[in-house]
């Protein structure tokens, strides 16, 4: 999930790619820009699903967290889009009420340090993002 | 001493980008009403400025990612004046289809996820689910099959690419299109399920005398093109909007008030089509319509969830109407040359008219630009709703008030982010 063009917001967009290098015909790859209601659609049928965005909670620029929807409720103040109406968290909480939600879903949350223009990671955000590829590959 | 409240909402929520409410009260009277819009201003019609006309359509488009289409269409009709292109009539078409799927994926994400909870008591949507998850899968699957429609014939959900100055990019197959009719009707049985569902809410008392501002077809319910009118006098050509309505800053707000020059506040959206259109929609929905206690002229805004369910069911039916009329055209798009001049665009957005003005130079480039928002042609309207609200509410409790404010405001489905090319509700009792 993310802008490309927000500098750290496009970290998961990122990630996504070097993911989609991989070329593990196991699991599909979608970028997406924001929408909730669309994103209960996109992993319905799916049984294991990650999602990965950036955050900005204002701990250490870089922090990684990593949230099981099966067992934790999602902050809905976390993954916001103050332009969005229907945010991921609140997309995670609906699919938990009408029963929709995947056997497995993780939801992997980078705090940003720039939200600006750009298309460069910061240095914290960019090591980070190694660090959640090789935990995804050795994952799957 | 008069006592003295003020109601505040700091954030408003369920609304499109960022805006605050403000109520201020002296003893039974109130003293002043802000939407306090502080989403920050935009500057879309300056760097317009020097691009060339091509690339408006996917600029504007980004004003929005709920209304990208309102935006695309309004500046293409703009450019398509000024170059003389005429579309053939299945391109025309084919843009209305996709335009029925911003109306669609926009009225349904509103009425279901924004507005509803607002009826029946809940904090949010997700509340709303515990207890009526029906209702709320049918309105999640009536918004997807609008998404799928815009992601069909735009090329993508949000943002869509393939509208251009002249026709498509790529023009979409027959069987392509069919494949959604399925859905489509599916979806257009479950609006008529959702209207019935909406028609159950308890409508809270207000009536206003509203000037009511939309586009008029001569055969069609308006949304792609269409004369300016106003239940008051006003029926103009789109290009005499600047002699007709202004534009002006108002200090607690980073988005333009507009006004009618010789009367003021005005109501544009999903009422004021209805009431001046309803002669335009087919026979059928106007039973319906009428079986659900509404016709012209309606003047009670939280009624408009419910003419939102009636446009829904309208866009279904049109969309199926003009997928089993398409044929594919040869030709996705008119081949042109740039020209100097002055062109207007004017479109129904979901929330009403989207306004835009442009002039061009000799070789293509953008001179001028001016973009009216439908939020912004709202605002004035939606505070002096509220400054009736309170006034006749006076005694509710604060609580109950600020809730019914909020759910005030969110009958017009106000996109924040849209007008600043604005919502936060704030209650003081002074």
């Amino acid at each position: 999930m993310g802008n490309q063009f927000r500098s750290d917001d496009s970290v998961g967009v990122l990630i996504a790619r070097e993911l989609a290098n991989n070329k593990d015909p196991n699991y599909d790859i979608v970028e997406h820009q924001g929408d909730g209601a669309t994103l209960m659609d996109l992993w319905s049928g799916f049984d294991n699903v990650i999602i990965i965005d950036a955050v900005s909670s204002g701990s250490e620029p870089g922090n990684i967290f990593r949230l099981d929807a099966n067992e934790q409720k999602i902050p809905t103040e976390f993954f916001n889009y103050s332009t969005h109406a229907f945010s991921v968290a609140e997309a995670v909480e609906m699919a938990r009420t009408l029963g929709t939600l995947p056997k497995q879903m993780i939801l992997y949350g980078i705090e940003g340090q720039n939200f600006s223009n750009g298309t460069e990671l910061t240095e914290p955000v960019r090591q980070s993002m190694q660090t959640i590829i090789e935990e995804i590959i050795l994952s799957l | 001493m008069k006592q003295t409240k003020t109601l505040k909402v700091d954030y408003l929520a369920r609304v499109e980008g960022e805006g605050g409410m403000t109520v201020k009260m002296s003893g039974d009277k109130v003293t002043e009403v802000r939407l306090n819009i502080f989403e920050p201003p935009r500057f879309f019609e300056a760097f317009l400025k020097g691009r060339s006309y091509k690339e408006v359509p996917d600029i504007t488009s980004r004003i929005c990612g709920i209304c990208p289409i309102a935006y695309q269409s309004s500046s293409i009709q703009a450019m398509e004046q000024i170059l003389g292109i005429e579309v053939n009539e299945q391109v025309r078409t084919l843009r209305r289809l996709m335009y029925c799927g911003e109306w669609i994926e926009s009225h349904a994400l509103h009425m279901f996820m924004l507005h509803a909870p607002d009826f029946l008591g809940y904090q949010d949507a997700i509340e709303l689910a515990k207890d009526h998850p029906d209702e709320v899968k049918l309105g999640l699957f009536l918004k997807k099959t609008g998404n799928d429609l815009v992601n069909l014939v735009g090329g993508r959900e949000i943002h869509p690419i393939n509208m251009r100055v002249g026709g498509f990019y790529k023009l979409p197959t027959k069987a392509e299109l069919n494949s959604l009719l399925d859905n489509l009707k599916k979806a257009r049985d479950g609006s008529i399920k959702a209207i019935e569902f909406l028609a159950t809410l308890e409508m809270p008392s207000l009536e206003r005398d509203y000037e009511f501002v939309a586009l008029r077809h001569e055969s069609e319910y308006p949304i792609d093109s269409g004369r300016i009118i106003s239940n008051k006098g006003i029926d103009i050509d789109i290009s005499q909007f600047e002699s007709h309505f202004t534009e002006s800053h108002v200090e607690h707000s980073t988005s333009l008030h507009s006004k009618v020059i010789e009367r003021g506040n005005y109501h544009v959206g999903p009422l004021a089509r209805f009431n001046l259109n309803f002669d335009r929609l087919p026979l059928s929905i106007q039973s319906l319509a009428k079986s659900v206690g509404l016709e012209p002229e309606c003047k009670n805004p939280f009624k408009s969830i419910l003419i939102r369910g009636i446009e829904l069911l309208y866009s279904f039916e049109e969309s199926i109407r003009i997928i089993e009329q398409y044929e594919r055209p040869d030709e996705a798009y008119v081949v042109h040359e740039p020209k100097a001049g002055v062109g207007y665009g004017c479109t129904e957005a979901p929330r009403g008219i989207c306004w835009h003005r442009y002039e061009i130079t000799d070789d293509g480039s953008v001179a001028t630009a001016r973009i009216v928002p439908p939020t912004s042609q709202n605002q004035g309207t939606i505070e002096d709703d509220l400054r009736q609200f309170v006034s006749e509410n006076i005694n509710m409790p604060e609580d109950d008030l600020t809730w019914r404010c909020e759910q005030a405001i969110r009958n017009y489905d106000p996109c924040i982010s849209c007008s600043c090319h604005y919502l936060k509700l704030k209650f003081e009792q002074v």
